[in-house]
């Protein structure tokens, strides 16, 4: 166990000092100097090359690579150019919209994707089943941002339930805040839930097909005390597995969703950072999302563990 | 009276007839065997029984257990009748347990289900089940994951699943055919031991005469879903008064023709193994610490005579697949050398051992398994073929390939079917043709037939016998099955924990075996003349 726990670990940690390599390496590469970019169109190639040699940008590429990795690790992010403030205050404010709205659709998915799941694969080829796996294609080929617009119509123009968009900030209170990532969560649920809901439907059809399956029927449990306690954890590693890689676009969905609901968070961030040009900020919170991919994806091999015995005896 | 009796049942699922008007009957504390080949409805007969037949199923007629009849039974009666008074144990233990929950758990939750035992009762019962079924405490306590048990531990594990609760009637599908025959033995054991004490009826089902001989009072022979013959076991097997018992029994006992073995005193010998040892490593038990390593082959030394037919014999886990691999050059040994017609094999390369590989083939078990479904015949019977030296034109290829099926007895328009058009023993004639293709003169078959109904199996014996004599093929079989063994060798190694421990002539090994692994086996084995022969003693 211990051996596969710091097997995982090294590997997420190789992951993450490569991936820090590609992004500075492509943000090298675009064109586009940052100084001439911060000084306007007007600056003269003084002044630009003195910027230059104050941002560091003359040093050689290994050893900003290392400077600007050292300041990841030290939460020193550098300084955006574009809002002048260190970016590790923009990112720590961002976070505080992104990880709730992340961490509300991925419960969400799971919440609605499980439960659906459980109920085709238990009704394979049934009304029910076709009914369910039709709503759940129609969840995948279907945009979240057009479920977003939806959402907002029905909910928030129509209802009048919820706001259509922006964020009163947790200083406003918890209800207010949560109340208006509501709907981005749900928008961005949806589309993921679809997949999941998928895929627990095909791990479980699988599952039910084993022979220890037929040995807990024999033992008198009813059907549907067989798929809870012996199916659902047997059809949860390919689940854990989408789940993980899941988690990865619903980041690249928040960026599209906060643009839409007007939510201030890191996709809202990231986006006007690229559209500025602020190169600083876009490689802070690229490093900051695939780290976050990286450790989801770390939890999920580790969950892999707990529902699997077989992989904790293993090398 | 019965307590479970079967009248005028049919089955059918979706358009095919299943089982027609099937008759059976089992009284408290009796033995019923029901055999039949495969496909002919014994497990629809048991899950028929169960009520867990498939959703397309549809059952007419009767079916009686205790009093209340299980065709017009409601869904939680059956529930409740499931793991209390019905138990049933399956052909695969390895796949039969849930790998994601203890064996505690799992002997645990029928009892707590039934019964409404608290937890820690139920684990006191599910201990208690366990060391009634040879899995004690110290060796194996609740806490273990099936993953963790060998063939025979799980199958236990499934027996006690099933009798946790003293069942009136246990079902038991083919409950030893996925285990070596000492362990089978045990399991037999074990079961009649289970039947006297509780006085609980057994249903057991097998395609093989022997073992059914073995245990049951009375037998059921059933065939494309009818009863053939039945009655008290003894007289129906002495007599064979129906054809088809006959035939059965017959093939049971099949050995075909032979004439003595050639090739022997020839000058090189064909494949010769010296001092072979293999090691696996432990396994980790933490970052810097390993179990010890494996020994699963231990010097072996051997060597076959061209056109011989030899048995490799032992028990599951004793090392002779490993042997079977390294002699095929898919593995290598950590010391010893392995000849091949003069040459050595072990340490070559690939493109080296090209030669070898054309002149050693192999048959594989499973003729479900072994070959890719979305190929035709023609590619997948012509695999062999990349090894020659010259590449064939496709129209020689075609022409191989029809003279290989040819061979096997299959058509040579069978050459653009797919394998799902096939039947099993057809395949295993298919994965004969893709071994003979290249002419070898050494074909290691790893239990070639043990998949196999009887009289198919006698026919794929005839087949091996056959090309042995007609083509000079030296033949190594892997086998726990001592009938094979003895059906087509002419000499036997017997091997029990990585070492050859015995070798001689086949008449003479299995009839006077000498060491102890050698008498375990022979005692172990089923044999139907000396079943029949023991019952005709009890029943007169």
């Amino acid at each position: 166990m211990t051996a596969y726990l710091l097997k995982r670990l090294a590997i997420a940690i190789a992951t993450l000092v490569l991936a820090s390599m590609v992004v500075f390496a492509v943000l090298e590469i675009l064109p586009g100097d940052p100084a001439r970019l911060m000084l306007g169109m007007n600056a003269s190639a003084d002044q630009v090359e003195l910027l230059r040699n104050q941002m560091g940008l003359n040093a050689p590429l290994a050893w900003r690579y290392l400077h600007w990795a050292g300041g990841l690790l030290s939460l020193d992010f550098g300084r955006s150019y574009t809002y002048s403030v260190p970016v590790i205050d923009l990112v720590r404010e961002r976070l505080a919209v992104s990880l709730p709205l992340a961490l509300i659709a991925l419960a969400l998915s799971t919440i609605i994707a499980i439960p659906v799941g459980l109920f085709s694969a238990s009704r394979r080829g049934r009304a029910g089943d076709t009914v369910a796996m039709g709503v759940a294609q129609l969840g995948v080929a279907v945009p979240n941002f057009w479920f977003a617009l939806m959402l907002i119509y029905v909910f928030a123009v129509w209802l009048r339930l919820v706001p259509a968009g922006g964020f009163p900030g947790w200083g406003a209170g918890a209800w207010p805040a949560l109340k208006s990532l509501l709907l981005p969560a749900v928008a961005l649920a949806l589309p993921q839930a679809a997949i999941l809901a998928r895929v627990t439907r095909s791990a479980l059809i699988e599952v039910l097909n084993e022979d220890y399956i037929r040995t807990a029927r024999a033992k008198g449990l009813p059907y549907r005390a067989v798929l809870w306690r012996h199916a659902l954890r047997n059809a949860m590693i390919p689940v854990l597995t989408i789940l993980g890689l899941q988690f990865a676009f619903l980041l690249a969905g928040t960026i599209i969703i906060e643009n839409v609901f007007y939510l201030p968070g890191l996709g809202r961030l990231v986006f006007q950072a690229i559209t500025q040009r602020d190169l600083i900020v876009v490689e802070s919170v690229v490093m900051l999302l695939v780290a976050a991919v990286i450790v989801v994806n770390l939890v999920v091999d580790l969950s892999y563990a707990v529902v699997d015995p077989r992989l904790r005896t293993r090398q | 009276m019965s307590l479970l009796e079967v009248d005028n049942l049919s089955l059918t699922i979706g358009n095919t007839q299943i089982l027609k008007n099937m008759e059976l009957s089992v009284a408290p504390g009796e033995v019923m065997g029901l055999v039949g080949e495969s496909g002919s409805g014994k497990s629809m007969t048991a899950l028929t029984v169960m009520r867990l037949l498939p959703h397309a199923a549809r059952a007419t007629g009767r079916v009686t257990f205790d009093g209340i009849d299980i065709l017009t039974a409601t869904e939680d009666q059956m529930c409740a009748l499931r793991g209390d008074d019905i138990g049933m144990v399956f052909q695969e233990p390895m796949t039969a347990l849930n790998p994601v929950k203890t064996i505690g758990e799992q002997v645990a939750e029928g009892i707590r289900w039934h019964t409404r035992a608290s937890r820690a009762d139920a684990e006191e019962r599910a201990r208690k089940m366990l060391d009634r079924v040879g899995l004690p405490e110290a060796k194996f306590p609740l806490s273990r994951y099936p993953h963790e048990l060998s063939g025979g531990q799980r199958q236990r594990v499934v027996i006690a699943i099933a009798c946790a609760l003293k069942p009136k009637l246990l079902i038991a599908d083919e409950p030893t055919t996925a285990l070596d025959v000492v362990l089978q033995a045990q399991i037999l054991d074990l079961l009649r031991d289970l039947v006297a004490e509780t006085r609980m009826g057994l249903l057991l089902i097998s395609h093989d005469l022997a073992v059914v001989t073995e245990m049951a009072d009375r037998i059921t022979i059933l065939r494309h879903g009818e009863v053939m013959e039945a009655g008290d076991t003894a007289p129906t097997l002495s007599g064979q008064l129906h054809p088809y018992t006959r035939q059965l029994a017959q093939a049971s006992m099949h050995v075909p023709a032979r004439a003595r073995p050639h090739g022997a005193g020839s000058s090189q010998p064909l494949l010769e193994v010296e001092g072979v040892t293999r090691d696996y490593h432990g396994r980790r038990i933490s970052l810097f610490r390993r179990a010890p390593d494996i020994r699963a082959v231990d010097g072996v030394s051997l060597s076959m005579a061209p056109g011989q037919s030899v048995a490799l014999v032992g028990r599951s886990g004793c090392g002779k697949s490993t042997l079977a691999r390294m002699i095929l050059a898919l593995d290598r040994p950590n010391s010893g050398t392995i000849r091949f017609r003069g040459e050595t094999v072990t340490g070559k390369s690939e493109a080296e051992l090209k030669p070898a590989r054309r002149d050693m083939q192999v048959v594989f078990q499973d003729p479900y398994g072994s070959f890719d479904p979305r190929q035709k015949v023609e590619k997948l019977v012509a695999e062999p073929l990349h090894v020659l030296e010259k590449k064939p034109t496709r129209a020689e290829r075609r022409e191989m390939v029809a003279h290989a099926l040819h061979e096997v007895g299959l058509d040579q328009r069978d050459m653009d079917k797919y394998p799902h058009e096939f039947s099993g023993g057809q395949r295993q004639r298919l994965s004969i043709a893709r071994a003979i293709i290249t002419r070898p003169k050494l074909v290691v078959a790893d239990e070639p037939v043990s998949a196999l109904d009887v009289s198919i199996r006698a026919q794929i014996l005839d087949l091996f016998a056959g090309l042995n004599q007609k083509l000079g093929i030296g033949y190594l079989f892997i086998t726990h099955d001592l009938t094979v063994a003895r059906a087509i060798t002419d000499e036997v190694l017997v091997m029990h924990d990585g070492k050859i421990v015995e070798r001689g002539k086949t008449s003479e090994v299995l009839v006077h075996p000498q060491s102890e692994a050698a008498q375990a086996l022979v005692a172990a084995a089923p044999d139907l003349h000396r079943a029949i022969a023991k019952r005709m003693q009890e029943q007169g």
